[in-house]
């Protein structure tokens, strides 16, 4: 019933990009996250799947400090990025973002050209020398993002008058173009039809070539289809996190094996 | 009968009719409502909007068609000796009225009798002594014709106002009749109902409306009237203004430009202020300041736009006038000559309008949605690149509508002109000379003395009708801008 994983990649051998300890998040007096331990490995899709309000954003969101900018949320635990605490005092979260970038679930080109889009982080962190060097990577991180053929014409017109997937695609090359070394999706597919969310995968797919992708999912088809391992969260627990394909078809967990098989969500 | 009686019986009928009404459709449908049509509160509503609309309806025409009739039918009474040199029909005929109204106060006081108040053959000199006596004001003199005309003017409105009471009962009666003959459980209360309430509400629309265009109307025709006696190049193009104040016109210059240019000049100043000061205010409220902070500041800083105007003036006159002056003056660089000048109205303007364009910004800048700032800050921006780059070009369209909207306030601001800015219309660039606005201009020139058909005083006319479509094309503008860039986002 699931697609296996793609091309029987061997998940032990890679080195581990970001590695959680005992992260605990709060909103308020809400504890939202109960004691995660997750490893995420080099040049992999991981996966976070669960029913809507178990967390998997919010843990998501720790993992490039997006949460500091909601004035009630308070993270607790280690996470480590190359072995460095990204919750250190002594780390900008400004400079993390840039390493750690993230497509959002809603489209959010900014109103400006789709060559502004694109050139935004590259311009903030003096990435490219002149203007041609620009271009470059304008035009680089556009067929990244596999959306080049399509608007190499129009490189001046509004990135909000581009069609719901082909701005999606657009947001992952405009993160795609500050070179970052994670990448960070929050259910990047849910507000696109099904072609769009097929081209969507693919170049999630591509993408494992260079970065290591996160990406939090509520279709359990579309994380049996990218994700080389998966985490379930279940009311702000980590309840399995293995081999997707192990989770898909072996889970240890019984309530995984509920939402898996669709007893609860 | 006085009015408020009429309007109050007519309530009664019609709360009346209400009743009855409702009670009527529930006896129809045998006491269960589910028979009717219409919930049972639409059939006693009905009764009582087909008492309360025509009756209050015609109570307003006739409110308003009498004293046109009492006025044409009485005035045909004064012959072309009762008009005096120098007096009109109009001064005549408002002679005519104050001794009318003096006939009933005396009548009520019983300083005359009825009877001597609608004598006809009655003394004219005499019923005026006798009036005055009564402690009423006689200004001019009171001439047979005149005293004949009053007396007539008094039986017309006396018998019209008794026919208008009478009537607005018959029709209320009728209305009651025909409302609730109407009235049984098949009849279509509600949609009756929503109908008359919709043309009330398009009525009350329409009400807006049509005194905008009174408005223009009444400026159109002054204004025309103006062009006819001073010629337009002149008041466009002229480089000066000195109105004459003899009366006897013919020397006064009329030019539109210094006053324009004083206008504009203060307006500048006054966003040269309020814009930074207005957006820095807006930015901190909006992306820096935490609830708490913004819960008071917000608040209290549009506290501002609720001072009164002439409050602002006086601080222009008693406290930036001369704190300017010890700098600016002859004590100090020597640039200023006294208080007034176009940077202390320009000054005080721009802090009148600092929560025009911190409210509207902010609100503006609130409505970008947060998805563009998480983007932004996803991308290992800071906020304030976020806020540069991102925020304010997406509220950008919106700011500039605030700025407009506030540009269109400075422009028809007039008390602090007055006050602050003197009264000289000059052309000079020196922002330290007083000057004056269009709109301080037309209060001068129409609280003065001037025969008001002299061009002195028509020229108000003229500039308010200039500045009418100058803050006008503004306001379209910024309405332009503000509908055109609305939905970029999103």
């Amino acid at each position: 019933m699931y697609d296996t994983p793609k091309s029987g990649v061997d998940v032990d051998a890679r080195e581990v990009k970001i590695s959680a300890r005992g992260v605990q998040v709060f909103y308020g007096d809400t504890h939202a996250i109960k004691d995660v331990d997750v490893e995420i490995q080099d040049k992999m899709v991981t996966a976070f799947i669960g029913p809507s309000g178990c967390g998997k954003s919010t843990f998501l969101r720790c993992l490039n400090r997006m949460n500091d900018t909601i004035d009630i949320c308070r993270v607790e635990g280690n996470i480590n990025l190359d072995g460095e605490n990204i919750y250190d005092a002594k780390v900008d979260p400004v400079q993390l973002r840039a390493k750690v970038g993230m497509v959002f679930q809603k489209p959010n080109p900014f109103p400006k050209s789709i060559y502004d889009n694109i050139a935004y982080g590259p311009r903030i962190h003096g990435l490219a020398k002149n203007k041609a060097d620009l271009d470059e990577i304008v035009e680089k991180s556009l067929r990244r993002g596999a959306i080049w053929d399509e608007v190499k014409d129009r490189l001046h017109a509004p990135g909000t008058g581009l069609s719901g997937g082909q701005q999606q695609r657009l947001c992952i090359a405009r993160a795609v173009a500050t070179e970052p070394e994670v990448l960070l999706m929050d259910e990047p597919c849910s507000a696109l039809d099904p072609i769009a969310t097929a081209q969507v995968e693919e170049l999630i797919d591509e993408l494992r070539g260079n970065y290591s992708v996160v990406i939090v999912t509520h279709s359990m088809q579309q994380a049996a289809r990218v994700s080389q391992k998966t985490a379930f969260f279940h009311l702000g627990n980590l309840v399995e996190f293995g081999e997707t394909g192990q989770i898909f078809t072996n889970p240890e967990d019984p309530r995984t094996e509920s939402y898996i098989t669709g007893r609860i969500g | 009968m006085p009015l408020s009686l009429l309007i109050a019986i007519i309530l009664i009928i019609g709360v009346v009719g209400y009743v009855l009404g409702r009670r009527r459709a529930m006896a129809s449908a045998g006491g269960d409502s589910r028979g009717l049509h219409s919930l049972p509160v639409y059939y006693g509503s009905n009764v009582l909007l087909s008492v309360l609309v025509p009756a209050f309806a015609f109570i307003i025409i006739a409110l308003i068609v009498i004293p046109l009739y009492i006025d044409t039918h009485v005035s045909a009474m004064i012959t072309e000796a009762d008009i005096g040199e120098g007096s009109s029909l109009g001064l005549v005929m408002a002679e005519v009225r104050r001794v009318a109204e003096g006939l009933d106060n005396a009548v009520a006081m019983g300083a005359i009798s009825d009877e001597m108040a609608r004598n006809a053959g009655a003394n004219a000199s005499d019923m005026a002594q006798r009036l005055r006596d009564a402690g009423q004001v006689i200004t001019g003199e009171v001439t047979g014709n005149i005293l004949a005309a009053a007396q007539e003017y008094r039986a017309t409105s006396k018998i019209l106002h008794v026919g208008m009471i009478v009537m607005a009962l018959v029709i209320a009666l009728g209305g009651f009749a025909f409302g609730y003959r109407r009235t049984e459980k098949d009849f279509r209360a509600r949609n009756v109902v929503e109908r008359v309430i919709l043309a009330i509400l398009i009525a009350a629309a329409s009400v807006a409306i049509l005194t905008t265009i009174g408005i223009i109307l009444s400026l159109i025709f002054n204004t025309i009237e103006f062009f006819r006696i001073y010629p337009f190049t002149e008041f466009f193009f002229g480089l000066n203004w000195s109105p004459s104040f003899s009366g006897r016109g013919g020397s006064s210059e009329l030019g539109f430009v210094p006053l324009l240019w004083g206008t504009l000049y203060i307006s500048f100043i006054a966003l040269s202020v309020a814009v930074p000061i207005g957006l820095f205010a807006a930015v901190y409220l909006s992306e820096y300041a935490s609830p708490r902070v913004r819960s008071v500041a917000k608040p209290a800083l549009e506290v501002l736009a609720g001072i009164p105007t002439i409050v602002y003036g006086l601080f222009a006159l008693l406290t930036i006038g001369p704190m300017l002056t010890t700098v600016f003056g002859r004590d100090g660089l020597g640039w200023m000559g006294g208080a007034s000048s176009v940077m202390t109205a320009g000054l005080v303007m721009g802090i009148m309008l600092i929560p025009f364009v911190s409210s509207l910004s902010d609100d503006i800048i609130n409505a970008v949605p947060q998805a563009m700032r998480d983007g932004s800050l996803g991308l290992g921006a800071t906020k304030s690149e976020t806020i540069k780059q991102v925020i304010l070009p997406a509220a950008l369209p919106g700011i500039v509508g605030a700025i407009l909207l506030a540009a269109s306030r400075a422009i028809g601001e007039t008390m602090i002109v007055v006050m602050g800015a003197g009264a000289a219309a000059r052309l000079s660039l020196n922002p330290f000379e007083a000057m004056t606005t269009v709109t301080a201009k037309i209060v001068s020139q129409l609280t003065g003395d001037s025969d008001f058909s002299s061009p002195e005083a028509l020229v108000a006319f003229a500039l308010g009708m200039s500045l009418f479509v100058i803050t006008l094309g503004m306001n379209i503008l910024a309405l332009h801008i503000v509908q055109k860039y609305r939905e970029q986002y999103d």
